[in-house]
């Protein structure tokens, strides 16, 4: 158990190692807000995914699995879109068209075929949940890197969620702002950023280690499988 | 962990005995068909159960968005208008003068089955990012009463303090220059931003986002006000017939243009 929730929060981060689910990084980590309510979204459809598939999967025919899963997942998200237009509006006119484009999601996709499908139920739930909290604790950071960076805010467009909330102007008023952090390059400015410093956390707990002493040369360093 | 196993072990599991691939095929096929047969079910479902609260919200957000634009916060005009606004409604065809490229509503007010305003949408065509949804009221004095975006996709940051719910000047956000406004205090020749010699403001490098969101409320005030009784008198959820043609009236809008 323990395990899981470790790779899902650092050692096999989806963003940072895995590097699975740029397309929504790019597009809600413009802001805190944004970039926190979608990751619940995605744990959610997460946790359902393989909460759903690792009871399944008995069901399910080696050969054609790939398409059951993506219309479990397509089912689950159009289930939760449904949802959080009945019963969560505000929040879903935030982040509007973005719930569905969950299912495009590859960490999704990515965490069914590689754990649920071979796993038992507890486990696979807890590893979909985990490796949404990765996903929402990375892309949170990020979403406040830019919008500190990139207009001088925190926690903006959070009175569309609590009304009674507002924004906090951490840098002065007259903060003109720094358009590129908001564009799509700002997102990966600051996810290599992060990945460079997990790296870096990464290759100096190799070398404390007294018996890795051979691996922690430099040309060894652990770089991220690129896959997506 | 117990519960984990190798990856080696996602190879098929027993080996099939010996069967016809048409066989396979088939099989393969309806439990295929099985899986969406039951997820179809539960989405339909899932729909059916959330569909009421659906349709509520929409109309609730839609009130919510029209009463911003019809009763601004200036008289608190609550007792402005009186009918069931959603239900005094007529369908306006794509029309040039109002940007539109597909049918659209148009919402009546009234107080005490007398005229008040028109509450409709417009479309500005050429935003920095595309178009730009309006949603207009236009009282029955030929008052634009106020204006609001709805959709747009302009830079953040940037071009979106067009939407005063972006805009950082939070007493007198940028849209609500527009509140009770009409060609009486601001000539059609002067519905444009300053930096073209009109009377509206802009910010300083996203000109592009003010000056589509003015000249399309200019172009759609004037048209209303042009068929005001036209569009008061027909009948809830008629639609509307140009009285010219749609293409002789896109090329009267076309002339206007600058």
């Amino acid at each position: 158990m323990n395990n899981i929730a470790k790779n899902g929060l650092w050692q096999q981060n989806p963003l940072l190692v895995q590097l699975l689910g740029l397309c929504p990084l790019l597009a809600i980590s413009t802001s805190l807000v944004n970039a926190v309510s979608l990751s619940l979204a995605t744990i959610l459809v997460m946790m359902l995914a393989n909460l759903a598939i690792a009871s399944l999967r008995a069901l399910i025919p080696y050969e054609i699995r790939i398409p059951v899963f993506v219309l479990i997942i397509a089912a689950l998200v159009t289930m939760v879109d449904l949802a959080f237009n009945a019963f969560l509006h505000d929040l879903y006119v935030v982040l509007g068209i973005f719930i569905p484009l969950i299912v495009t999601n590859c960490i999704v996709l990515a965490r069914v075929e590689a754990f649920a499908a071979k796993n038992g139920l507890a486990a696979a739930t807890l590893d979909g949940t985990m490796m949404g909290v990765g996903f929402l604790w990375v892309i949170a950071l990020i979403g406040g890197v830019r919008e500190l960076i990139g207009q001088g805010t925190l926690f903006s467009g959070i009175e569309m969620i609590f009304p009674s909330l507002t924004h906090i102007q951490l840098l002065p008023a007259d903060y003109p702002g720094f358009l590129i952090m908001m564009l799509p390059p700002g997102a990966f400015f600051t996810l290599g950023l992060l990945i460079a410093g997990r790296n870096w956390l990464a290759a100096r707990t190799k070398q404390k280690l007294p018996n890795q002493h051979l691996e922690a040369a430099p040309s060894t360093e652990k770089t991220p499988t690129v896959a997506a | 962990m117990s519960e984990l196993h190798d990856p080696a072990d996602n190879t098929p599991q027993e080996s099939v005995p010996e069967r016809s691939a048409a066989y396979i095929a088939l099989r393969t096929a309806f439990i295929l068909l099985a899986f969406t047969l039951v997820f179809t079910a539960l989405m339909a479902s899932v729909y059916y159960l959330t569909a009421p609260r659906v349709t509520a919200n929409a109309e609730a957000e839609k009130l919510r968005l029209i009463a911003v634009v019809l009763t601004p916060s200036r008289d608190g005009l609550k007792t402005f208008y009186n009918n069931h606004l959603l239900n005094d409604a007529i369908t306006l065809p794509p029309t040039g003068a109002l940007g539109t490229t597909e049918n659209t509503l148009l919402y009546r007010a009234r107080k005490n089955g007398q005229p008040v305003a028109l509450v409709f949408e417009a479309v500005a065509p050429d935003g920095y990012a595309g178009k730009i949804n309006l949603l207009l009221a236009v009282a029955h004095n030929g008052e634009l009463l106020a204006l609001r975006v709805t959709q747009h996709k302009e830079t953040p940051g940037l071009g979106d303090y067009i939407d005063p719910k972006k805009d950082r000047n939070k007493t007198h956000p940028w849209i609500s220059q527009f509140d009770h406004i009409g060609f009486d205090r601001v000539p059609v020749e002067k519905w444009r931003v300053k930096k073209e010699g009109g009377h509206f403001d802009q910010m300083a490098g996203a000109t592009i986002s003010a000056r589509a969101v003015t000249n399309a409320s200019g172009k759609a005030l004037a048209w209303v006000n042009q068929h005001r009784d036209t569009l008061f008198a027909l009948s809830s959820g008629a639609q509307y017939q140009p009285t010219a043609t749609p293409a002789r009236e896109h090329a009267q809008t076309l002339r206007s243009q600058p």
